[in-house]
């Protein structure tokens, strides 16, 4: 089927971002749900998508179920814009919903991620959509859904700590660097979809609306704007993020989350920031050596 | 007299449409250890459970009381006050080790699961009671990083036994403790669970097929037959002088060296 965008603006051929109104009412509830219990998992009933699964059909549900054609939409994967998952994805909305697309986290009014938060804050008036693959935090330890759908209820979290237990014993450390479970407003639980633990504090009171969507598990979750986000930790094994020791070989950050990039086969490598929309907004201010010198 | 423990009366549970026990009634009380012995089928395992909270009986109450407190009966607490007793005021020993354990963590993390389940958050001192405990049911302490999975039978026994009596529990459920172990072994952890027994004054309700085991164990016991408690008394008693024809044949039944 072709699509075409007609003279109202609107595509023909599918009805707008894909999903029929019945559907996203569905999860819009789900939504409305997730919001008033934050942190909670609610079950929705998840569609197929023209996408394999694990490659964000419940980020794309989401934000086909909350987008209008006002909206304005950025796409990262693993912070980048120009990956295949974040063009494709947004191609899909393009062309099913004719929206305009940013690579710009300023000019967005809503941002699906798969597994960064951006590292520019973030705004009352945007929506940060994250695609998760397994939204039971528990999972690790205990396999039986009815028994963790029952921790989550009587607040049984000391699994969750179990986990961090071995992660010491076994390492000296929390080695747990993504999906690093945080407890939602004092009450459930939750996994943070895997974003590296570099981005747990920026969940924590965000003016924006965070939304979770897991289209395989059929479950949606939010964080309201300005709930209290707390990682887990012990008293005498603190929460901690990342540190590098080098800044950014590209735009000379230091306070940003860097990927490593292998250059050649003889060891060669650099590490340069994973958002890629911070990163070249950095460069266009100045060359990396002025930075490089301004930073050290 | 002290108040009982733990009380039952006239219990009576179906599996559908079979019958698994039957107006069973008994007092626990503090510092006693009480064995329920029969044959296999004969409801010990199902009273247990009753006992422990895990099946909600047909008929009949079960009642336990909380420290301080007087006794309370279960149909009366929320799951999640069952759930919290559970993990804190009871034990509960599985026959298989498997069942009692987390086989993908460590000795340590087993041992701590139920001090960080009850609000925990000092890895330090997780750790130091994980090798205390380690070292009360004779494990190497050097083993403490290490999986369930590489400790023999008898030793995987220990550390589910020490893994339930990290947070003082008040009431122990046991079910077949020695089960499976040959004779050494289970020689060697009935020694350690008396002592233990004695050293904290638990109460301790044992269910086993073993007669040896519930004499050198239980203070006194319960016999049971088909769902129907047959005998009760002192386990000297019931085993010296047995009075029903049942008790009788399963005494005359243990085998002679």
């Amino acid at each position: 089927m072709t699509s075409t965008v007609g003279d109202n603006g609107q595509t023909d051929g599918y009805n707008f971002a894909y999903l029929n109104e019945q559907t996203k009412r569905m999860i819009r509830r789900a939504i409305l749900k997730a919001i008033a219990i934050p942190g909670y998992q609610v079950p929705f009933a998840s569609r197929e998508m023209p996408m394999p699964y694990g490659w964000g059909t419940g980020g794309v549900q989401v934000t086909a179920a909350i987008l209008t054609p006002e909206d304005t939409l950025k796409v990262i994967d693993q912070g980048a814009d120009d990956t295949t998952n974040a063009v494709s994805i947004r191609k899909f909305f393009t062309k099913t919903a004719n929206v305009p697309t940013t690579t710009h986290t300023g000019d967005a009014s809503v941002i699906q991620t798969r597994h960064r938060i951006p590292e520019q804050e973030l705004r009352e008036d945007q929506v940060l959509v994250y695609q998760v693959p397994i939204p039971e935090p528990l999972r690790f330890l205990e396999p039986r859904e009815t028994e963790t759908r029952k921790m989550h209820a009587l607040s049984e979290y000391g699994l969750m700590h179990v986990k961090l237990y071995e992660d010491i014993a076994r390492h000296g450390h929390i080695a747990t660097t993504y999906a690093y479970p945080v407890s939602v407003s004092d009450r459930y639980v939750m996994d943070p979809s895997p974003t590296p633990k570099f981005d747990n504090p920026k969940m924590d009171s965000m003016p924006a609306l965070q939304l979770f969507g897991a289209g395989r598990e059929k479950r949606i979750y939010a964080v309201p704007p300005y709930t209290k986000v707390k990682s887990l930790d012990f008293e005498d094994h603190p929460f901690e993020v990342q540190r590098w020791s080098e800044p950014c070989a590209l735009c000379g950050a230091r306070d940003t989350f860097l990927d490593e990039v292998i250059l050649d086969d003889e060891g060669g490598r650099m590490f340069c920031c994973s958002d890629t929309d911070a990163c070249e907004a950095r460069q266009q201010a100045g060359s990396p050596d002025d930075l490089l010198d301004q930073a050290s | 007299m002290t108040a009982p423990i733990l009380s039952c009366r006239e219990v009576t549970h179906y599996y559908g449409s079979q019958m698994a026990c039957r107006n069973v009634s008994l007092d626990l009380y503090p510092g006693e250890v009480l064995g329920i012995v029969g044959e296999s089928g004969s409801g010990k395992t199902t009273l247990l459970k009753i006992l422990a909270g895990q099946i909600e009986p047909t008929d009949g109450t079960v009642s336990f009381a909380k420290k301080g407190g007087a006794l309370t009966g279960l149909h009366e607490m929320s799951e999640a006050e069952i759930r919290l007793l559970a993990r804190t005021d009871w034990a509960f020993v599985h026959q298989h080790p498997r069942d009692g354990l987390r086989m993908n963590v460590s000795a340590g993390a087993n041992i701590g699961e139920r001090l960080m389940a009850i609000g925990d958050r000092h890895y330090g001192n997780i750790r130091a009671s994980a090798i205390h405990w380690l070292e009360q049911v004779e494990i190497d302490a050097e083993r403490v990083d290490d999986l369930p999975r590489t400790f023999s039978g008898g030793m995987q026994q220990r550390l589910q036994i020490a893994r339930n009596l990290v947070t003082s529990p008040r009431l122990v459920f046991m079910d077949e403790p020695t089960g499976g172990l040959d004779v050494s072994v289970q020689a060697r952890l009935l020694d350690l669970i008396r002592g233990l027994v004695r050293t904290l004054g638990l109460s301790v309700l044992v269910v086993t097929h073993d007669l040896a085991v519930a004499r050198l164990l239980s203070s006194r016991l319960i016999v049971m037959q088909g769902g129907n408690v047959v005998e009760s008394g002192l386990t000297d008693q019931v085993l010296e002088d047995p009075q029903a024809p049942y008790s009788q044949l399963l005494v005359s039944s243990i085998l002679q060296v």
